[in-house]
């Protein structure tokens, strides 16, 4: 009993049970290594899935595969393991389920999230070529740095994702935390493409709205603002930190020609040559604390590519409100049309009538038939107003609680950025305070 | 006494000029120093750079100001207005005078790099600092300070300046100065001492290395610039982004603050750089070459002695030859008596012979003095060397420190400043 308990629960229980927006998704999840009560758990206590798991994404590895024929290709690979926390709290020593995912399919994942949730500001993934980049930072995707700061990036969308409220309880997602194979088929066969191609149309399409919501259009406006900000903040930042890194580095010269002075010199020689050895540590120092602000630089990263998902919710908006502006200016016009029959007045332009005016005057049938044909259309019109009024209040609704939560996210994330940056700065100034003391003993020895 | 015939030819007829006495001094200076370091009796300040302008050119000129105890001196102060030409002119004096003694190197005429009009406030500053060490030095060294012309130079008004400048060895005199000089520098020294040699190596090596340290030093100071020049245009983004922002607006114009006062300290410690190491590098790279031309000139006076001992081997060897068969027929033409011809050529030659002992003793002495000269100033230049550029290194490390210490001072107050805000934010949502 117990067994089929389980099962019957895990059927019930498919995450997707509890989302609205979907009612053509057919998920089957062939393995669960949970115990359905996990999910029976979260929708009670409604918590997310990051409450119940560890997610990390481990390494990085690099594979070679055939791309075409005779076409090889190099490309990475990151291991993705999972863990449940009350496991780990309890002290148990559990083994974490592992899986390798690559960039691409990481891509694949959030396009499905974007086309399932148009309501919510979607985590952005970690670019996918170096961008603001300064002369040493290598731009080559192959570069372990940058491996390594797409890992944090992967890891880091990951746990978003498995910490918000909606998204969380996706089982796409869940399929992608743990099913390596057969997870590309369960994503297409959703048939998110397709949405996925009108999405775009739709998004870079330009079109009159007459009463959009006020707030959403001064998101908008300030997702425009923010991207634009922030990208000239990080062009700036890299600048900045490319003539650092040449101040720095050519203190390194001083450790040279000390060294070379000191071999002629008899009372200074020892003060010299220590001094050089403290201008040589000085000028390898740079290296550290400008990787270090690389990290600062991902975070306002991340919130470049944030500001495009907050763009598109606010567009979402905008696209539902047209779409209901104009079944409804359509509807209007059909009731007027039939209204105009009805009394035998003739305002409204329709071919029917235009025909009726050339070949002379249809019979009572005929405009029986055209009454009936309208009543019908109104009917269906007012269906389709009625739904498209929910959609668009819906998405109003929804897509600004989740604008909410961004925004106060938003606020914390940058100011422990803002934070984050205070302290490596005084770090830095800490290790300088050291270097110059010290050369200051070695010079006193001169 | 014989004060002309040699080229250390100007000194104080109050001074004793015998070199013996010269080298005695040079020794007693030398435990001298160690003793009474606040008994200086003589101060000098450069300031107060005043353009004039005429028809022909414009120049600038600066108040050197002296106040001295010393009895070669009428009265125990001075004002007078100098410029850059007169301090070139005294430079040279003193050179003239002291050929082996180290003097102190002037600002250069001219900077090519980097510099855009002659007289700009920095380089103006630059040049009067220099000038001011230069007259310093001279003051300091137990030689030099006690030359003539450089009294006048502190204490003459500027038409008395002119009209002793106008004194002092003729045209001819120089120039035959100048044309034994040459000649000693194409003969070359044969024997020189190993002592000036091993100087000479340290020397070279030397200048090597203060050429590279002052274009190092150039070149952090040109990086710097650059740095400032990005930092100028990424702080302001912080105060742009805050205008779109409301929570975070606080902490982005802290950003913005603390990124401009970081601004304001590196300009700061770039000054120091750019005024007080790079021309203390600068001079060394000048001295480097006033010591290649002090040993050239000791060379120089080495290679005259040599000359005139190969010229009295060459005469006695002469003396001393058999008379030869083509000599004699050559007097037999002329009408001579053999016999008297020769006694003759020997007596000319023993008169001959009997001068250059003469001179070369004269040389010799002239040779040990400039030696001596030389090895005390040499032991009193590195001193001051040792002293100069360990202060020029100690004050950029103590700049440098200072830097950090209070740009890590401006990270904090921003620190401290996200914290008060926290507890401003907590307790208003308390409140609430």
């Amino acid at each position: 009993m117990a067994d089929a308990e389980r099962e019957d629960a895990a059927e019930t229980d498919t995450p997707n049970a509890s989302d609205t927006q979907e009612k053509n998704t057919n998920i089957t999840i062939q393995r669960i290594s949970f115990n359905a009560q996990f999910w029976k758990q979260m929708a009670e206590d409604g918590s997310t899935l990051l409450k119940r798991m560890e997610i990390t994404v481990a390494e990085a590895e690099k594979r070679t595969g055939k791309k075409a024929v005779n076409m090889q290709e190099t490309y990475t690979v990151y291991l993705l393991e999972t863990r449940p926390s009350a496991a780990v709290n309890e002290g148990q020593s559990v083994a974490p389920d592992a899986l390798w995912r690559r960039y691409s399919e990481f891509e694949l994942l959030r396009n499905y999230l974007l086309v399932t949730y148009p309501f919510i500001v979607v985590p952005p993934l970690p670019e996918k070529r170096a961008e603001f980049v300064w002369h040493k930072l290598s731009a080559d995707n192959m570069d372990p740095d940058f491996v390594e700061r797409r890992r944090v990036g992967l890891e880091n969308f990951l746990l978003r994702v498995a910490s918000h409220p909606v998204m969380s309880s996706d089982g796409i997602f869940y399929h992608f935390l743990t099913q390596e194979r057969g997870w590309k088929e369960v994503v297409y066969e959703t048939g998110f493409q397709a949405k996925a191609e009108s999405r775009l149309r739709a998004l870079n399409a330009t079109f009159r709205v007459k009463n959009p919501d006020k707030r959403f259009m001064e998101m908008k406006h300030y997702s425009d603002e923010l991207q634009s900000i922030t990208s000239q903040l990080l062009r700036a930042r890299a600048r900045v930190a490319d003539r650092l890194y040449g101040v720095y580095k050519v203190h390194g010269n001083y450790g040279r020609v000390f060294s070379e002075w000191s071999a002629i010199e008899k009372e200074m020689g020892d003060g010299l040559q220590s001094a050089g050895h403290h201008m040589d540590a000085y000028a390898a120092s740079i290296d550290d604390i400008l990787e270090e602000e690389e990290h600062y630089a991902d975070q306002i990263k991340e919130y470049l590519f944030f500001s495009e998902a907050l763009r598109a919710v606010c567009r979402k908006h905008e696209l539902s409100q047209y779409e209901l502006e104009t079944e409804s200016l359509d509807l209007a016009s059909k009731k007027q049309q039939r209204d105009e029959l009805a009394t035998g007045t003739m305002r409204t332009f329709s071919f029917k009538g235009m025909t009726t005016k050339l070949f002379g005057q249809e019979t009572a049938d005929q405009r029986e038939a055209r009454l009936k044909l309208l009543e019908e259309q109104i009917v269906e019109g007012e269906e389709t107003v009625r739904e498209k009024t929910t959609e668009c209040e819906e998405h109003v609704c929804s897509g600004w609680v989740d604008i909410q939560r961004f925004k106060e996210q938003k606020d914390r994330d940058l100011r422990e950025a803002f934070i984050n940056y205070a302290f490596m700065q005084m770090s830095m100034c800490r290790k300088g305070i050291q270097m110059w003391t010290n050369a200051k003993e070695c010079f006193s020895k001169m | 006494m014989d004060t002309t015939n040699t080229d250390g030819g100007s000194f104080n007829a109050s001074m004793q000029t015998s070199p013996g006495s010269m080298i005695n001094q040079y020794k007693f200076d030398e435990e001298d120093e160690e003793q009474e370091p606040g008994a200086k009796d003589i101060f000098i300040t450069v300031d107060d750079p005043e353009s004039h302008v005429t028809t022909i050119e414009t120049f600038i000129t600066y108040r050197v100001l002296t106040k001295t105890t010393r009895g070669e001196f009428d009265s125990s102060e001075y004002e007078v207005r100098r410029r850059y030409q007169d301090f070139l002119w005294l430079r040279g004096r003193l050179e003239e005078a002291h050929p082996t003694l180290i003097v102190h190197p002037l600002p250069e005429k001219f900077v090519m790099k980097g510099m855009v009009e002659r007289f700009n406030d920095d380089f103006i500053e630059t040049r009067r600092r220099a000038l001011h060490r230069f007259l310093d030095r001279v003051a300091d060294h137990p030689i030099l300070s006690c030359n003539e012309d450089f009294r006048v130079f502190l204490s003459a008004q500027a038409w008395e300046l002119t009209s002793h400048k106008k004194q002092g060895p003729g045209f001819l005199t120089r120039m035959g100065e100048t044309v034994r000089a040459v000649a000693a520098s194409v003969r070359g020294v044969k024997n020189r001492p190993e002592e000036f040699n091993s100087i000479q190596e340290y020397v070279e090596a030397f200048s090597q290395k203060m050429t590279s340290l002052d274009r190092i030093t150039q070149r952090i100071t040109k990086e710097e610039k650059e740095y400032l020049e990005e930092l100028k245009e990424y702080a302001p983004t912080y105060t742009l982004w805050s205008g779109s922002e409301e929570e975070l607006a606080e902490p982005l114009k802290g950003m913005a603050n603390s990124l401009d006062r970081c601004y304001q300290e590196t300009e700061e410690q770039g000054r120091q750089l750019s005024d007080c190491l790079a021309p203390a590098l600068h001079e060394y790279v000048l001295c480097s070459e006033t010591l290649k031309a002090v040993l050239r000139r000791r060379d120089n006076i080495q290679a005259e002695l040599e000359a005139k001992n190969e010229a009295l081997a060459t005469k006695r060897a002469d003396r001393d030859a058999e008379p030869r068969e083509r000599g004699v027929v050559w007097q037999s033409l002329l009408g001579k008596n053999p016999e008297e011809a020769r006694q003759l050529k020997q007596q000319r030659l023993a008169g001959e012979i009997d001068e250059l002992k003469e001179e070369i003793d004269k040389m010799e002495d002239r040779v040990e003095w400039a030696n001596n000269a030389l090895k005390g100033d040499w032991g009193r230049w590195q001193r001051s060397m040792r002293s100069d550029l360990k202060e020029a290194f100690l004050s950029t490390a103590q700049k440098n420190v200072d830097y950090y210490e209070k740009c890590l001072a401006v990270w904090e107050s921003f620190l401290l400043s996200m914290r008060a805000e926290v507890s401003e934010v907590d307790q208003r949502a308390g409140d609430s």
